[in-house]
């Protein structure tokens, strides 16, 4: 049953462009796309070791800021320049997981806020090498050989293909003895420390991943809009990660995903659905509900139905 | 005091060690012998379980030298000192509550990379305690206090421990849990593992151990065999209630 799901859910993705010409609803589903990057990025985090960073928007923002000036001013190709991103936030992860996670918790929290503050702050005024507010025009869309992926229909083929492979990275890492570390350490610290976890690396770990996979979706993103500017360090982009996240299920595989595709589906349906000043209302309204019937989230309760109709 | 039989597995000199400005230990000399069951007594705050810390190296020794086996292990990591043969019950929430039995067990052997041994003693824990074998899929967070106790116990096992540290283990237990608890804890020593534990029930703990160390701020004031101590009128006094 769950196979068959899986099975259809998986033709129904490849085959999207197809039966969904729409470029509006194939925007939606592209923007979800590299949402679901995000969100599986933060849960590995959130989710899997229990610390809350409130700054993943500026992981998010570094590879978006990467990738562009990498194409723009050095002229690498996108697939040089993508794979370079990502390791600049992955090395921007490492280095805030060194100074925050030795002391962790609510300090994690407020030093990733500060960060996302400060790299935000380096965006508009760095005019030289960011262009400050005006952002940068002109990020060229990538080429795969004689083939534009600019149309809407190939790039989401190139975010489905991001998606795949942070869910392979996640999957792998969750399952390994590492995932087994993570939740340990989340689940009880001390008891996981006599068994002989080393926490910090773990967390530090951890902060790496999660920041090298938001910086994959910055640097889609800034492939997709073709313009990168400052609001990519908007603290809202941040809280969306979270809801999507806490939503869909933290702590699970298919959670994120599930959480990213609701939360970018809603507010369109929602503008569609009513005007603009109920707009939020109802987003709320339906957060309030969902998170007060499904507080482990959508997918863990999914589960649990399944265990119980099992039985 | 009596020599440890069989030479000292353990040898713990002028131990120093502190949570910041706060220092914790000043100064401790104990011994464990090869076999022996040792306890170490003391009131709230003596130190107790930063010993057991510093030890398993969870705590950076300031000063002093911690031998295993002959061996310096204070500056050794954690992981390294649990290799070497020390596993470590520590007090408080004692298991992973959102972890099956057996991963739980399996966390115990989180630094072991012999797998096929790893699995063998799995199965030599579940036999030991058939409570455990008949939850082994269950989440460890639905276990009774008792059962968890005894998930902790066997956790520890799976390190294959020449030394086992044990912080407060009757710690919550109803009275019958705790008369079982010391019997498995003997048990164990029976079955060759040396034993190091800290306990607020010093009546009990004495009653099954060899000797007993008894702390006060930092320092041992007091060690002999555990008979002596219980006969002891300092330690009547402040510990066994009279």
């Amino acid at each position: 049953m769950i196979r068959l799901a899986r099975g259809l859910g998986a033709l129904l993705a490849l085959t999207l462009p197809f039966w969904l010409a729409n470029p509006y609803f194939l925007h939606v589903v592209i923007m979800a796309g590299i949402f679901g990057v995000l969100a599986l990025s933060l849960n590995l985090l959130l989710g899997y070791t229990g610390q809350l960073s409130l700054g993943h928007a500026a992981f998010f923002g570094i590879g978006a800021y990467t990738s562009a000036l990498l194409t723009l001013r050095l002229e690498w190709s996108f697939w040089l320049a993508l794979p370079g991103a990502v390791a600049l936030t992955a090395l921007a992860g490492w280095l805030i997981g060194r100074l925050a996670l030795k002391l962790r918790g609510a300090y994690f929290v407020l030093v990733t806020i500060s960060f996302a503050g400060v790299i935000s702050l380096v965006s508009v005024n760095w005019m030289e090498l960011t262009n400050g507010p005006l952002g940068l025009p002109g990020v060229p869309a990538p080429e795969l050989g004689p083939w534009s992926l600019r149309a809407k229909s190939a790039y989401y083929y190139l975010v489905l293909a991001g998606v795949a492979l942070s869910y392979l990275v996640c999957a792998r890492l969750v399952g390994s003895r590492i995932g087994r570390a993570f939740l340990a350490l989340r689940e009880n610290e001390p008891l996981a420390e006599s068994v002989g976890v080393d926490v910090t690396h773990y967390l530090v770990l951890a902060a790496v991943v999660s920041a090298g996979l938001a910086g994959l979706a910055g640097g889609l993103y800034a492939h997709y809009t073709r313009f990168v500017s400052p609001e990519v360090f908007l603290f809202t982009y941040t809280v969306t990660m979270v809801v999507m996240v806490v939503a869909g299920g933290k702590g699970t595989l298919a959670g994120p995903l599930v959480g990213a595709l609701l939360f970018t589906a809603l507010p369109e349906a929602l503008r569609l659905a009513t005007s603009w000043q109920w707009q939020m209302l109802a987003y709320g309204v339906l957060l309030v509900l969902l998170v007060f019937f499904l507080p482990r989230g959508i997918v863990p309760a999914l589960a649990a139905w399944r265990a119980r109709r099992a039985s | 005091m009596t020599a440890p039989e069989g030479g000292p597995l353990l040898r713990v000199e002028e131990l120093h060690a502190a949570y910041g400005p706060v220092a914790a230990l000043r100064g401790l000399d104990l011994t464990v012998g090869q076999g022996e069951l040792v306890c170490l007594i003391g009131a709230n705050g003596a130190g107790k379980t930063s010993t057991l810390r510093a030890i398993s190296g969870l705590l950076p020794a300031a000063r002093g030298r911690i031998l295993f086996d002959g061996r310096p292990i204070h500056a050794a990591e954690p992981a390294e000192i649990l290799e070497a043969g020390i596993a470590h019950c520590p007090e408080g929430r004692r298991v992973f509550p959102y972890l099956t039995v057996q991963e739980n067990l399996e966390m115990g052997a989180y630094v072991r990379r012999d797998r096929h041994a790893v699995a063998e003693d799995l199965e030599r824990v579940c036999t030991h305690f058939p409570i455990l074998a008949e939850r082994r899929r269950q989440m460890a967070g639905t276990l009774s206090g008792g059962e968890q106790q005894m998930l902790a116990i066997a956790r520890a096992l799976m390190a294959r421990p020449r030394l086992i540290l044990f912080d407060e283990p009757s710690l919550g237990l109803a009275p019958t849990l705790v008369e079982t608890t010391f019997e498995i804890i003997a048990d164990i020593r029976r079955r060759g593992t040396t034993v190091l534990m800290v306990e607020q029930n010093a009546y009990g703990a004495l009653r099954m151990a060899d000797r007993g160390y008894v702390m006060e701020t930092g320092r041992i004031v007091l060690a002999g065999p555990a008979r002596a101590l219980l006969d002891d009128d300092h330690v009547r006094r402040a510990y066994l209630g009279g």
